[in-house]
């Protein structure tokens, strides 16, 4: 059985969540996008275990959904509070830390 | 000189010598810190201060002459340890013998009688408590000068004088010439207590203490190296120097003047500058070693008394007369004390009768002053002596005595002086001698213009002003001191009693076999001279109208002697001059070149900063971006790196 076939479509998934997290204002849909990269990332771990016939990557992917779990809380909670102070979700407008 | 120089220790009656030192400080602690309460009393509290000391100095008089001559007759009172660090003793002892007591009995007579004076000269001036305070603390710190038995204390003492001198003559500082007066003084008196101090450190590095009697029986054994003494004497000499205005630091002097007169009194005749000539006297044996540190002292004397006494001709504000002339007669005592063994006792013989008749006469100037709101210029004066007859009598005997008129006490100390220098023989006495005879006919020249200009004549005062002696407790004390003038150097002339009493002191008179010239001759000549001063003061000055305002076409000798011999112009031009030019030129180099560098670095690193932090837009999607770039540049290069 192919692989590499995983691996292409792990590439278009983690550069389509780039592309995203780049031209998106969005907040939500930013997270999302992260969300898709990240996932890519995993894609591609489970991906190399296979090919390497160990559970190494399938590990690190679940470590990775651990910390996405938990970033997804906070993350969530942090564009809810931006929200109600400023009425809006773009991340362009939340860009008073700066020089 | 006594070989061994050993105090005993203070017993009886003498255990009351701090207080000499503690009434007067405790007066000027009280009046200084008092504020405003003390007021009402504080001029009497200030008085009574240096009369108790006088009193208690009279007692200790008397007790001293009661026991036998000799070295019980040095007496050493142990206050405190000072520093007690290791085998390193500094003490506070406080030594009392014939040369402290002579002096302790100048500064709290004299003292005494200008305090009283001046309760009636600053009756008027609103701050006359702190006056009171300020010559309270400049009595204390002069008895703490001459009682100490170290040289460590004797600098306290010393450093003390120093402050007061500048607290009084910058008295009213609100005049910017009292300021500037006050912190010329001032410095200038820094100059010698450098040589003081540096005195003090190289006795201490030589004979490993502070102590008179440590340092001069160190002398004594002779195991230093006479350079080193010779050294000690010329630092010493430089210290004296300072506080005695001789040249070449005497330019402080004329320009004291600005303080009020009492403090012009006691800077002249009791406190001060006599302190120069105390230094002398006391560190005996150590000139007794370092014979051209002596001749330095000589020679100081001989030129501070000519310089002295061409500046006191040119002069026409009265005390810058009688300061010129208090240089030129502190000349006279630098010279006996640099003569050396037999001559101490004749310049300290010098000192007291001068400390009478200086302070009678500023303390008459001061009364002239007085009556004539203030002015100081002689060419306003003329014909006091019918509206003034008291200030007037009181100021012919101090006049009488410091040009040597023969019963009065100038005469006797003076002539011992010339005497002295003569009978050192050779070229040097020869021409010492005759320095000091040709001084005795200056100082006739001028304070006999002085006396032409201010008590006789015809009037010159403007018509506003309407002269008046002084109310009488300022006359009194004139009264006292011109007594004094008059009876002062016969007293203590008669029967060589001062020389006696000074010998465990300062050694005894070393009798010369033969005189160069025979005393009643020398006498004689001096005499003669003073006579032609005189008259040719008469001659030049009182025959003539005096005009309302100085010659401007005169010689370049009085040109010299009005700009007080150029003292000041050649210390602007030596000293003040490249030293303003060198601080001008450290703080460019410090402004343009250290700041420069530290101030560019910074600049440099906070402009390239401002241009980075731009880069801190705020957008999110910015940073996203170049972390991006960034994590594709780092894989690439992996790959390139694996592939290469």
């Amino acid at each position: 059985m192919r692989v590499d076939y995983y691996l292409y479509l792990s590439a278009v998934l983690f550069t389509i969540g780039a592309v995203g997290v780049l031209v998106r204002r969005n907040a939500i849909v930013v997270f999302m996008c992260i969300e898709l990269m990240l996932n890519a990332v995993n894609l591609s771990l489970v991906t190399f275990a296979r090919m390497d016939g160990n559970l190494d990557g399938q590990i690190i992917a679940f470590f990775v959904m651990v910390v996405a779990a938990a970033e997804v809380v906070i993350g969530l909670a942090i564009i809810m509070s931006i929200f109600r102070s400023r009425r809006s979700a773009s991340v362009d407008n939340a860009n008073l830390l700066k020089y | 000189m006594t070989s061994t120089t050993h105090y005993v220790a203070a017993t009886g009656v003498f255990h009351l010598t701090f207080l000499l030192v503690l009434l007067p400080t405790v007066g000027a602690a009280v009046l200084l810190l008092g504020g405003r309460r003390t007021n009402p009393w504080g001029h009497l509290l200030g008085c009574a201060m240096p009369i108790l000391s006088f009193v208690i100095g009279v007692i200790e008089f008397v007790a001293l002459i009661g026991r036998d001559g000799g070295q019980s007759r040095q007496l050493d009172q142990h206050l405190w340890s000072w520093v007690p660090a290791g085998s390193f003793h500094a003490n506070v002892n406080l030594l009392l013998d014939p040369l402290s007591l002579v002096f302790v009995l100048l500064i709290t007579g004299v003292g005494s009688l200008i305090h009283v004076y001046s309760v009636g000269y600053m009756e008027h001036d609103p701050d006359r408590r702190r006056f009171f305070g300020e010559l309270n603390l400049f009595v204390a710190a002069m008895l703490l000068l001459v009682l100490a038995d170290n040289y460590l204390v004797l600098y306290v003492g010393w450093e003390g004088v120093g402050l007061a001198s500048y607290l009084l003559i910058g008295f009213w500082s609100h005049k910017p010439s009292a300021a500037v007066a006050a912190k010329k003084a001032f410095l200038v008196n820094r100059v010698g207590d450098v040589g003081l101090s540096l005195a003090i450190m190289l006795m201490f590095t030589t004979f490993g203490t502070f102590a008179f009697d440590g340092i001069f029986n160190g002398a004594a054994s002779g195991h230093a190296h006479s350079g080193t003494m010779t050294a000690i004497g010329l630092l010493l000499l430089l210290g004296a120097c300072g506080k005695s205005a001789q040249a070449p630091l005497q330019s402080w002097l004329l320009d004291a003047m600005e303080g009020p007169t009492p403090v012009s009194a006691l800077i002249h005749a009791a406190t001060m500058v006599t302190a120069g000539v105390y230094l002398v006297a006391r560190s005996a044996a150590i000139y007794d070693v370092a014979p051209h540190a002596r001749v330095a002292v000589e020679v100081v004397g001989a030129v501070t008394l000519v310089m002295g006494a061409i500046i006191g001709c040119a002069y026409d504000d009265i005390k810058k007369v009688l300061a010129a002339s208090t240089m030129s007669q502190i000349g006279y005592m630098m010279l006996a004390v640099g003569i050396g063994p037999g001559a101490y006792a004749i310049g300290i013989l010098h000192l007291l009768t001068h400390g009478f008749f200086k302070a009678n006469m500023f303390l008459s100037a001061g009364s002239v002053m007085h009556g004539n709101n203030d002015e100081v210029n002689m060419r306003r004066y003329g014909g006091l002596r019918k509206v003034m007859p008291v200030t007037f009598a009181c100021f012919s005997f101090g006049y009488l005595a410091i040009i040597g008129m023969i019963p009065f006490s100038g005469f006797f100390s003076k002539d011992k002086i010339i005497e002295a220098a003569l009978d050192k023989g050779g070229f040097e006495g020869g021409f010492l001698g005759t320095i000091a005879i040709v001084g005795a006919g200056l100082t006739a020249f001028y304070m006999t213009r002085l006396m032409a200009m201010t008590f006789f004549g015809v009037k010159r005062w403007p018509k506003d002003v309407h002269p008046h002696d002084a109310p009488r407790v300022m006359l009194i004390p004139m009264a006292i001191l011109a007594f004094g003038s008059l009876v002062a150097g016969y007293l203590l002339i008669l029967g060589g009693s001062l020389q006696h009493f000074l010998t465990p002191a300062v050694g005894g008179s070393v009798e010369v076999g033969a005189h160069t010239i025979s005393p009643v001759v020398l006498s004689l000549i001096t005499l003669a001279v003073v006579a032609g001063g005189v008259t040719s003061a008469w001659y030049l000055v009182a025959r003539k109208p005096i005009p309302a305002e100085p010659p401007t076409y005169v010689t370049p000798a009085t040109k010299a002697a009005r700009a007080s011999l150029y003292g000041d112009a050649f210390n602007e031009g030596v000293f003040m001059r490249p030293g303003a030019y060198l601080t001008r030129a450290l703080v460019f180099f410090d402004n343009r070149g250290v700041d420069g560098l530290v101030n560019g670095l910074a600049a440099l690193v906070g402009g390239t900063s401002a241009r980075f932090r731009r880069l801190q837009t705020g957008f999110v999607r910015s940073y996203a971006l170049s972390m991006l770039a960034g994590a594709l540049a780092l894989t690439a290069t992996l790959v390139l790196v694996r592939v290469g």
